[in-house]
């Protein structure tokens, strides 16, 4: 059968299975809409948590990003696993055991304030929204790169997709299917990664593969390092970002995911305080799985695609780069006529260009492995991409529902809370799809920093509002917007006001733009702090209710009260 | 001030102990070998890797999964030592 046929099948049977699954699991009431009733084991939410996290970023570009950058991608594997030591250790237990449904909800009640809620849900909805956007978009390029159908069709299949067991489950319908998704992503993922690893070092396992040696004896990295230099790049092991920056940009990965409020609300969903620490550790493991091989795939796919094409003839490249050529992922140009390849680092003479995507999508066919796991690779990117924008848009039409109309109108019945959500989560599909199908130039962009400004605003609130019992409302408050403002800021002026000067010498201590949420984390602190030394403590009621979440007994499911 | 509430306080304590060892690790695994003690670090090697750029694409990550069992491991006893735990 052909690549086309074995796509549809596979990509129709998953998606045949994510339905079925939404319909046996269908919530009925808010608490199964919210936090799919409370009831969900450690193991399962581990996996949803792993498949709502990683996103079709990280599935389908991460490893590429990491090809090129080489060192300097290791921002991205230990930003987005670190986050979650974070999260076990500071977050999640605390969280489920103030056992309500949202963060802002935390923030609303901690801080005793309705404003500081309410700047706590447009941090949520801005956050959620240009990830959903991004992650429709991602759907809609699978769709027209396998399927052969326009993107806009591909985002509107999505959207029908999501639409039908993110409305129609709420969180107890996502939860399952996000367990399905999990396993069909990394089984995706990994397939085709073992079997390059086998052929390139004759090791099975890519993360050891990544470190062993090729045919020759040579180590890979090694012989990667040498055949980048002489080509003109930098060494593939060693960095080119200044050291400053990348410990900016690994902490802001690293305390922007612990405050993404899609994956915080994932630890609401367990039956107890244990449960979420353990969960959190979990989530860990099977998103570990797959961010500890997307290195290897990264240098596998670099070592591979230079292998087979620098200083070859044009007529007797591999028949991948002519199915690649087709969807301009891959380009040739013979500039000097001499009938090869050039791969170099001067743009002038270089004649090969390869998108990032390549390094994932392309890899089956790299590989020479048989039609069906490029079927499966495009199921896996669709789970991916499919699993994130329904946790997305669960967090969107929680926020509306709950943290916008029940704060303002306290007094709906249960029933019409759970319409609103609905109704709530239809309208944001369709919003998201809209920009999957029109995206504004800078979704790209914004995305990327939507996690400085995750942890430029609700990190240190949500800490602080733990590990003390002295920071007060004004504190919170100030910090907040002093941390959101800031990063703001920075980021409009470099990326959008002066793009011009976006360069090491012009950026504050070396920090770019995509690193700066980590200062404004610190500011964020330090304005909360010393505000809340000068304003009134926290009442009584709140400084209780710290000490009574920090410890476990007595959590009981999350409840409405 | 009650029994119970020093109590608490001593089980707080003790959390926080543990919270600074383990995030202590944390950082140095990542923002340590990973990033700031790289390039001394990338003169070592572990099989065909440098060991700065192993501990920055892969020792680092393993390093966290085993902080959270530990953290779970050492929270669960210390829940059951101060009588908090919730079974």
């Amino acid at each position: 059968m052909d690549i086309l046929t074995w796509t549809y099948i596979l990509v129709g049977a998953t998606f045949a299975l994510y339905i079925g699954i939404a319909i046996w699991t269908r919530a009925g009431s808010t608490k199964e809409f919210y936090v799919a009733g409370g009831g969900v084991s450690p193991l399962a939410n581990g996996m949803a948590t792993a498949a709502d996290w990683m996103s079709a970023a990280s599935f389908i570009s991460m490893a590429g990003i990491i090809s090129f950058a080489g060192y300097d991608g290791s921002v991205y594997l230990m930003g987005w696993t670190g986050g979650y030591v974070l999260l076990a250790l500071l977050l999640a237990p605390y969280l489920r055991k103030f056992g309500k449904f949202t963060v802002p909800d935390f923030v609303g009640d901690r801080y005793y304030s309705k404003t500081a809620k309410i700047v706590a849900v447009i941090c949520a909805l801005f956050i959620s929204f240009t990830y959903v956007a991004g992650q429709m978009r991602g759907v809609g390029i699978v769709f027209s790169r396998y399927l052969e159908v326009p993107i806009e069709w591909g985002v509107v299949i999505g959207m029908c997709i999501v639409f039908f067991y993110a409305v129609l489950g709420g969180m107890k319908g996502i939860t399952y299917t996000q367990v399905a998704q999990y396993c069909v992503l990394i089984f995706a993922y990994m397939v085709p990664a073992i079997f390059i690893s086998m052929q390139l070092t004759g090791n099975p396992i890519p993360q050891l593969g990544l470190g062993g040696s090729l045919a020759d004896g040579t180590p890979l990295l090694e012989k990667l390092d040498g055949v980048l230099t002489e080509l003109g790049f930098a060494e593939y092991t060693s960095g080119r970002k200044g050291m400053t920056d990348i410990f900016m940009i690994t902490l802001a990965l690293m305390v922007g995911t612990a405050g993404l409020p899609h994956v915080i609300v994932r630890f609401f969903t367990v039956p107890k305080v244990k449960d979420a620490r353990l969960s959190a550790g979990y989530a860990l493991v099977f998103i570990a799985i797959l961010y500890t091989t997307a290195p290897a795939v990264a240098a596998f796919g670099i070592y591979n695609a230079i292998n087979s094409t620098s200083e070859k003839n044009i007529s007797e490249l591999p028949a991948w780069i002519s199915t690649w050529q087709k969807t301009d992922l891959i380009q040739v140009e013979d500039k000097n006529g001499d009938g090869k390849v050039q791969y170099v680092a001067d743009p002038s003479t270089n004649e090969l260009t390869i998108d990032r995507d390549i390094m994932v999508l392309a890899s089956p066919e790299i590989a020479q492995l048989p039609n069906w796991v490029v079927g499966l690779v495009a199921a896996g990117a669709m789970a991916a991409a499919l699993s994130t924008a329904a946790g997305l848009l669960l967090v969107i039409s929680t926020s509306v529902s709950r943290d916008l109309f029940k704060t303002f109108k306290p007094e709906i019945s249960e029933k019409k809370e759970l319409r609103i959500a609905r109704i709530a989560a239809a309208g944001a599909v369709i919003l998201a799809g809209y920009f999957g199908v029109n995206p504004p130039g800078f979704v790209a962009q914004v995305v990327a920093f939507a996690f400085g400004l995750a942890a430029a605003s609700f990190f240190p609130v949500i800490i602080m509002g733990i590990f003390s019992s002295r920071i007060n409302k004004e504190g919170a408050i100030s910090g907040m917007i002093v941390g959101l403002v800031f990063t703001l800021a920075y980021i409009i002026f470099f990326k959008f006001i002066s793009p011009e000067i976006n360069t090491a010498e012009h950026w504050w201590f070396g920090i770019s733009p995509e690193g700066i949420g980590s200062v404004g984390m610190i500011l964020n602190l330090l304005v909360c702090i010393v505000v809340s030394k000068f304003t009134p403590a926290p009442p009584q009621s709140v400084q209780d209710m710290v000490q009574e979440i920090r410890i476990p007994r007595g959590a009981g499911a999350a409840h409405d009260h | 001030m009650s029994n119970q509430s020093q109590k608490m306080k001593a089980y707080w304590k003790k959390n926080l102990q543990t919270l600074t060892v383990l995030l202590l690790i944390w950082f140095l695994v990542s923002f340590g070998f990973g990033v700031l003690l790289v390039e001394p670090l990338n003169s070592i090697y572990l099989g065909g890797y440098k060991l700065g750029f192993w501990f920055a694409q892969q020792g680092s990550i393993y390093v966290f999964v085993i902080l959270i069992f530990v953290y779970v491991w050492r929270m669960n006893k210390l829940d059951k030592e101060f009588d908090v735990n919730e079974d």
